[in-house]
């Protein structure tokens, strides 16, 4: 069994053979807003933040996330009655078509403004061309991640639902 | 299970006979009690099948379609609410359950109808025929950019409209008024002279008593105050937090994880494989021969996958193990050569003389164009989890056809239709591959082996190499022009028809035309691809009326504007998208401009691309800018979101979209082999809608067949490099290659 953190709760999850991160958050773990798209680190969709930073948890082994502050779409926002500014900016530029590449479209999104809380449009290209959408709303997400860093900046607060 | 088509649903019957069984037509009544026990609870009234009435003064509406992003379940809501002036912020949405009862009979009537308006006289029989038909059909299609066109405007507004006339009734007739004194407002029936008021809820169980009006009546454009707004999505706040729940996202208790390979090659067998479980296969409990493909249950999808992967499987060896991507192209070659030397083309389109108008023609023009195949590469793998228990099987899965799902598990497990409960989820991406049931099909026969339930889900590979392709295709077309460039006769032969008269969908005034098709065997399965048979015809009409233009000097927005002088919508979009995409002005240094347009699905889509063509040949659209005659966007901003998508859908097809065969077998797996429109890739995209008072046209798919030629176009315009095979990323188009004129 190996012990995980994810979104500041401990899990234990039994992973043989090299099993990836994504795979035990999805099935053990019950946190299904992580996405299976690719298995090999292509679309995106499986994007978690460990230790903060983005990751492609369908290649990511779980032993590497050992004792590691894992974060899925789920841990994003402060509590349960908030949203992050990103997801808020998302419902306010109605972003998602399908919306099965939306968690990791906006998990790229957060690392990308935790970095650089102002970027440029070939900034946002550099961080987001990893993760696919099939609806093609690329104007959107990058309209949606220009509004929550002005947002962001405006205010500390996250906004309330 | 018989594949659906549109095609295969028009030849079922219902048309063809349709004179004879109007006669023995049944009427559908008032089917509200038999659907209550499906959708609403003691204390709820059911007006009618498309709406029930809660205590609390909610309205729902009942949607018989997934939503996949579409916004299908907001829009057709505010076509219900709109008609019963409801107070939207109290309406909400249920997805109509896979039942016969839901078998989408307005769908249907669109389809083969169209927005032909019935006889008075007959609307009550052609219900009936239409239903009865569909029930048996199991027909509740989310496809055909068809939601709004036919349940929006056949379905939901009268829903709507009548469930208001029996409301206004009940009202007139509790307080002993004529119904021409009360009006309808937000949820409540006023009568404004004894200043009564009345909420929907408090009338509803008596208004569900009053009889239905069968053609109640409509509001104009002018009296809209929900359609034609855009109002907030309800699917979209549950995607952003990772809530929403798609196929992929069922939990079932007790539940395992299945994955599979088919025979890579179609069609083939298994040979053999041992199915024997090993000690150091970890946590897997079955493997299965399903005969044409092998398939690995086990605790987790990983170690059903690690396990299959280390399988070793042999598949029997066919004919169509030795077939290439060439030998099919040259067998499209051989069949259009042999039919055309043997008169055996199949015709497709005639009008005048189009073979003795060429001879006498001043200038004649051929190309020759070839199509790749294309995969859906929906974001969602295929899934579907079933369990099968007790006689009965319950079903998991996002489907854009629930009840051909219904139907098909019942046949394979021999059940009764109602033993087979169909829970429909969000769908990952549909663009068609939704509505096969092969998956669904795979998922029973897996599940019906074990005792708990199974989630079966297709690796991304599997999901490329198993799709059902948007076909690859060969065309050949030739136009006589007169002195002043204008073409009078046409020709064009193409392979594979798959529906009505697609490649004839051209607004240009061409006098002799003749368009035949030839359809060779083929061994790769064929699906409904996102705009179906338009995503090649647009690109064929609108790359060789490019052609045509070019050969007559003529600026090729006139050149379109002047040919299509007999359809002034056209003319009226053409000129939309020249003003707003600044046609004409200066670009940069290899730069250029493209232009193409076309109708389907109801809605005429013209759009310009600007693109850079770099000295290596690297091609970049900068910006495309769309003009659209929606005939009416009952939801302004998901229409534009709708073109956005069928142009990025379009975009990656027409750049590098590439399905190839070797050795029988697929050649592409993943997003590295097939790839697809990134943002770094994506071009900025201004829509402009038309609202010309037509009826509403279709959104999901008429964005798509026009952005290939706009492309290519462009690229022409750039380098003077016509492409006439694609993806784009298989020509040459470095500078050394490019004409010096």
């Amino acid at each position: 069994m190996t012990r995980l953190i994810i979104n500041g709760k401990d899990f234990e999850v039994d992973a043989p053979g090299g099993m990836p991160l994504l795979w035990a958050i999805r099935e053990q773990c019950g946190l299904t807003g992580t996405k299976f798209g690719c298995g090999i680190a292509q679309c995106g969709a499986c994007t978690i933040h460990l230790d903060g930073q983005p990751i492609r948890s369908c290649i990511t082994p779980v032993t590497a996330a050992e004792g590691k502050n894992i974060t899925t779409i789920e841990g994003i926002a402060s509590d349960q009655n908030t949203l992050h500014a990103v997801q808020q900016a998302w419902i306010d530029e109605q972003t998602p078509q399908c919306g099965y590449c939306q968690s990791g479209q906006i998990m790229s999104a957060v690392a990308l403004l935790n970095e650089n809380p102002s970027p440029s449009d070939a900034e946002i290209d550099a961080a987001m061309s990893g993760n696919i959408c099939r609806c093609g709303m690329y104007g959107r997400i990058k309209s949606a991640i220009k509004r929550a860093s002005e947002s962001l900046q405006s205010s500390t607060t996250p906004e309330i639902i | 299970m018989k594949k659906w088509t549109r095609r295969a649903f028009i030849g079922a019957g219902v048309l063809a006979s349709g004179a004879v069984v109007i006669g023995i037509a049944i009427r559908p009544g008032n089917r509200s009690s038999k659907v209550a026990g499906l959708i609403a609870s003691a204390d709820e009234t059911v007006m009618n099948i498309w709406l029930k009435i809660s205590p609390d003064n909610t309205v729902t509406a009942i949607i018989p379609h997934a939503e996949m992003g579409q916004g299908v379940h907001t829009t057709l809501a505010m076509m219900l609410a709109e008609e019963m002036d409801a107070d939207w912020s109290k309406v909400k949405f249920l997805e109509a359950p896979a039942d016969k009862e839901y078998a989408n009979y307005v769908l249907a009537k669109g389809f083969i109808a169209g927005d032909k308006q019935f006889p008075k006289f007959l609307e009550g029989t052609i219900d009936g025929v239409f239903l009865t038909a569909v029930k048996s059909m199991n027909f509740q299609i989310t496809g055909g950019s068809a939601s709004v066109r036919f349940t929006g405007q056949h379905g939901m507004r009268i829903a709507g409209a009548a469930a208001k006339a029996m409301l206004l009734q009940a009202a007139a007739d509790t307080w002993k008024v004529p119904t021409e004194e009360l009006k309808a407002q937000n949820s409540t029936i006023i009568h404004q002279a004894s200043n009564r008021t009345a909420t929907f809820a408090e009338l509803a169980p008596a208004a569900a008593k009053v009889k239905s009006p069968k053609t109640p009546k409509l509001k104009s454009q002018e009296e809209f105050t929900i359609m034609g707004t855009s109002k907030p999505r309800f699917d979209i706040p549950a995607k952003v937090t990772g809530e929403a729940k798609f196929g992929m996202d069922v939990q079932v208790a007790g539940m395992k994880y299945a994955t599979i390979k088919a025979s890579p090659v179609f069609g083939s067998k298994v040979k053999s494989v041992d199915t024997t479980i090993s000690s150091s296969m970890l946590g897997v409990s079955k493997i299965l021969n399903l005969g044409n493909a092998v398939a690995v249950i086990a605790d987790g999808y990983w170690q059903a996958k690690t396990t299959l992967d280390g399988l070793p499987i042999e598949f029997e060896s066919t004919a169509n193990n030795k077939l290439s991507q060439a030998d099919i192209i040259n067998g499209y070659k051989k069949a259009m050569d042999t039919a055309l030397a043997e008169d055996e083309l199949d015709l497709h389109f005639k009008k005048g003389d189009a073979l003795k108008e060429l001879e006498s023609a001043e200038t004649l023009v051929e190309a020759e164009y070839e199509l790749p195949f294309l995969a859906h590469a929906t974001m969602e793998p295929m899934n579907c989890t079933t369990w099968v228990h007790d006689g009965k099987c319950e079903i998991w899965c996002g489907s854009q056809n629930p009840l051909g799902v219904k139907a098909a598990a019942a046949k394979l497990l021999d059940l009764d239709f109602d033993q087979v409960t169909v829970h429909n989820q969000l769908l990952g991406g549909g663009f068609g591959r939704r509505s096969e049931t092969d998956v669904i099909e795979q998922a029973v026969m897996i599940a019906k082996e074990v005792d708990f339930p199974v989630k079966l889900i297709w690796s991304r590979e599997e999901d490329t190499q198993h799709d059902v392709y948007r076909e690859a295709t060969l065309s050949r077309m030739k136009a006589g022009l007169d002195k002043s460039g204008n073409p009078i006769a046409y020709t064009h032969q193409f392979i594979f028809k798959h529906h009505p008269p697609e490649a004839a969908d051209m607004p240009y005034d061409i006098p002799n035309q003749l368009i035949q098709y030839s359809s060779p065997e083929t061994f790769v399965p064929w699906g409904n691809w996102r705009s179906v048979d338009h995503s090649t015809h647009g690109f064929l009409t609108e790359s060789f009326i490019d052609e045509l233009a070019f050969a007559a000097k003529q600026d090729p927005f006139a050149y379109r504007k002047n040919l299509s002088k007999n359809n002034p919508r056209f003319q009226a979009v053409l000129d939309l998208v020249m003003e707003k995409s600044g046609w004409g002005t200066a670009l940069p240094a290899n730069w250029g401009r493209g232009i193409a347009i076309a109708q389907s699905f109801g809605t005429i889509v013209a759009e310009v691309a600007e693109v850079e063509v770099s000295v290596e040949g690297k091609v970049k659209v900068h910006r495309v800018v769309c003009a659209v005659d929606a005939g009416f966007a009952i939801h302004p901003d998901g229409f534009i979101a709708q073109m956005e998508s069928g142009i990025i859908y379009g975009l990656a097809a027409a750049m590098t979209g590439e399905i190839s065969i070797e050795n029988g077998a697929v050649m592409q797996g993943n997003f590295h082999d097939y790839p697809v429109t990134r943002m770094n890739e994506a071009p900025k995209i201004e829509t402009h809608i038309i609202n010309s008072g037509n009826p509403p046209g279709g959104g999901g798919e008429p964005s798509t067949p026009v952005i290939g030629p706009a492309v290519t176009n462009a690229i022409f315009n750039a380098t003077g490099i016509r492409i006439r095979q694609l993806p784009i990323s298989k020509n040459d188009l470095r500078e050394s290659m490019r004409q010096t004129t």
